[in-house]
């Protein structure tokens, strides 16, 4: 079993506290992504997990053996770099078989691993090239491969898409994902923890993500859960693109909210969405996707000035001035019509389902208890 | 357009290609005049060492006639005579112990410059700067300063007329300078290829074995070449420890036949003066590019 459990994690760099005692369980064959924006300590804490880095406090399990004093090579972990860091001098090969001749395997054993993981990776032309020789996306594949070949309990991804460009990263987080999913058919533990600041990433290559920040879990959930629920205005802010709309205001009566001079009503449904006496100084928070433009002033609507405006093709993004606050909202190009504003003032209508309020204070969700 | 523009006009495009020409020309003449400067300052610093190697083919008397470096009888007598040497040891044995000093020497401060840079550059330890800062102070303190207490301790160890005094410093990384420079280079590599290599199993011995000196190749075949050169030339340290004629390297049994008689054979000296040259200047030539490369380049693309 190749079970990551990380408890109180912590780490200090002299009197900076870096990570704030954190607890995160990793499950066996589970594909774990940790993200945040910079500085917010998740490559502190990978390379804590690969035992780049010493920990200050807490524990670090694999497999539920305890490794905190274990030297990297000791954990069963493989770990694949942002910058490739294959060794310059070695050719691909010897590149792969690096760790296995470290421990002294036999070479036919060496040879057999060397040919299936370059099969594997389709890196089998590239094996008498030096790193220099080879182009980023190629270097990555040797990469994985040389983290492949050791049969690790836990792969270890430092951010390792972030030197490719756009369309190349498209296509290695579909093979990564994909060699995940064949390595679990085949029986392999492959618990993953990958590293990214980029949310897409993060969505599409993860089983469960845990967002970060400053050295906090701010969330730990699977992507849906992620969008639709989340647990503070940081991960609202952090999931989704364009980002979610805040709108400071005050909570009246469990169904209205005052923001901005005008009276959102968000209906009795939303009512029961509460936690229990939680009333007062609220932020809304409202995804683009959620706002609608409403034909005329009802109670449920919000009127704005509309001040910027991106076509898309398939839909449109509208800059919308609500007092001195700004709202994105995404319309579909079918339901827009530039001709039917007038004087650049429009209503828009929040669908209370994707409406969520959080405490103003401490920043939580007040509105995910069903 | 503009070309479209002229072409209407013969006499200015007579005009242009003159002054084309003459830019030309201009242009060539600043070269020759520059190349030939550099020549000019060039072989007046070459020059005592055309001279020398002239003389060294020259008779005693034709030395001190002739102001001219090319030898009107050239003689081969020189290096036959000044190979023999007065002593009873030929020139061969003092150029096998000029090797025997050397070649210890750079195989040992390559080894152990190595392993305290890497220790400097890449580990955290107790006092690490104060150490560190010492280091650099012995780099600024003049060779002379220690050479007493040096001797002192080296004839307490009973050391005296053996090479050791010239082996044991730089097989303790005594040369501050080598460990100063390789820790430059390798602050300049990336960490995360040693990184790469410790989660891949290998011990600290194996990364800086493995990973650490084939990065380093450069910069480790530019302190061999210094180090190469410099105990070649190195004429201090052996006059101070050795003291029996068998165990003399090339650099004192050149003064040997100085220091014997009064009018001593000039030509044998210079002859012997040129062999001398001739294996610290091959070994330049010949790295010249890993020499250039070590000590001009910061390190490694990442």
């Amino acid at each position: 079993m190749a079970r990551l459990q990380l408890r109180n994690l912590e780490k200090d760099y002299g009197s900076l506290r870096a990570v704030h005692g954190i607890n995160l369980d990793v499950e066996d064959g589970e594909f774990m992504v940790l993200v945040g924006p910079s500085g917010c300590a998740k490559s502190t804490t990978l390379r804590m997990i690969a035992g780049l880095e010493r920990i200050t406090g807490g524990e670090i399990r694999i497999g539920g053996e305890l490794v905190n004093d274990k030297p990297p090579g000791d954990r069963g972990i493989s770990m694949v770099f942002q910058n490739y860091a294959l060794y310059p001098h070695m050719k691909v090969r010897k590149n792969l078989s690096f760790s296995m001749r470290l421990k002294r395997r036999p070479a036919e054993e060496i040879e057999k691993a060397t040919e299936h993981v370059s099969g594997l990776l389709e890196i089998d032309p590239l094996l008498e090239r030096l790193p220099k020789q080879l182009s980023g996306g190629q270097a990555q594949r040797v990469a994985v491969g040389r983290a492949l070949i050791k049969k690790p309990q836990v792969f270890l991804f430092d951010e390792p898409l972030s030197n490719l460009d756009a369309k190349l990263r498209a296509s290695m987080r579909v093979r990564i994902t994909d060699l995940h999913k064949r390595l679990k058919a085949e029986g392999q533990q492959a618990t993953v923890v990958y590293v990214t600041h980029d949310q897409t990433e993060a969505m599409t290559m993860g089983d469960r993500i845990c967002v970060m920040k400053d050295g906090h879990i701010m969330q730990v959930a699977d992507p849906m859960t992620l969008y639709n629920r989340p647990a503070n205005t940081f991960v609202a802010g952090f999931i989704g693109s364009p980002e979610m709309n805040f709108l400071d205001g005050e909570l009246e009566g469990q169904t209205h909210v005052k923001a901005a001079d005008q009276t959102v009503a968000l209906g009795d449904e939303f009512a029961h969405r509460l936690s229990v006496g939680k009333s007062g100084w609220v932020t809304l928070g409202i995804r683009p996707q959620h706002l609608r433009i409403a034909e005329a002033k009802t109670a449920g609507t919000l009127k704005g000035k509309v001040n910027h405006i991106e076509f898309m093709g398939h839909e449109v993004y509208l800059y919308v001035d609500i007092g001195p606050k700004r709202l994105i909202a995404i319309v579909p190009s079918a339901a827009y019509d530039r001709t039917a504003l007038r004087d650049d003032w429009i209503w828009l209508s929040p669908d209370p389902k994707g409406v969520h309020l959080f405490d103003r204070q401490t920043g939580e969700n007040i509105s995910l208890a069903i | 357009m503009t070309e479209h523009v002229l072409s209407h006009d013969p006499s200015t495009v007579g005009e242009v290609a003159g002054i084309r020409a003459r830019e030309h020309r201009r242009h060539k003449a600043g070269i020759m005049l520059r190349y030939l400067m550099l020549a000019a300052v060039g072989l007046l610093m070459l020059y005592p060492l055309i001279w020398l190697i002239g003389a060294s083919f020259k008779t005693n008397s034709e030395i001190f006639a002739n102001p001219g470096f090319w030898p009107e009888n050239p003689t081969l007598d020189g290096y036959i005579k000044g190979w023999q040497t007065s002593t009873p040891y030929s020139f061969g044995t003092f150029f096998l112990n000029t090797l025997w000093i050397v070649i210890p020497k750079v195989i040992g401060t390559a080894i152990s410059c190595t392993a305290v840079a890497y220790g400097f550059a890449r580990f955290e330890f107790p006092f690490k700067k104060l150490l560190f800062a010492s280091l650099i102070a012995t780099l600024l303190l003049p060779n002379v300063v220690t050479r007493i207490p040096q001797y002192l301790l080296f004839r307490d160890l009973g050391w005296l007329d053996s090479f050791l005094p010239l082996w044991v410093p730089s097989a303790f990384a005594g040369d501050a300078f080598f460990v100063f420079m390789l820790v430059q280079f390798l602050r300049a590599i990336p960490r995360d290829m040693e990184e790469a290599a410790r989660v891949d199993g290998a011990t600290t011995w194996q990364t800086m074995i493995f990973i650490v000196v084939p990065l380093l190749m450069p910069a480790l075949i530019s302190v061999c070449l210094f180090q190469f050169m410099w105990t070649m030339n190195d004429f201090l340290g052996p006059l101070i420890y050795i003291s029996s004629v068998d165990k003399y390297p090339v650099s004192l049994a050149l003064k040997l036949s100085i220091d014997t008689t009064e009018a001593f054979e000039w030509n044998r000296v210079l002859a012997m003066s040129v062999l001398a040259l001739t294996p610290a200047l091959a070994v330049f030539f010949l790295a010249q590019k890993y020499f250039i490369d070590g000590i001009s380049s910061g390190g490694i693309k990442g």
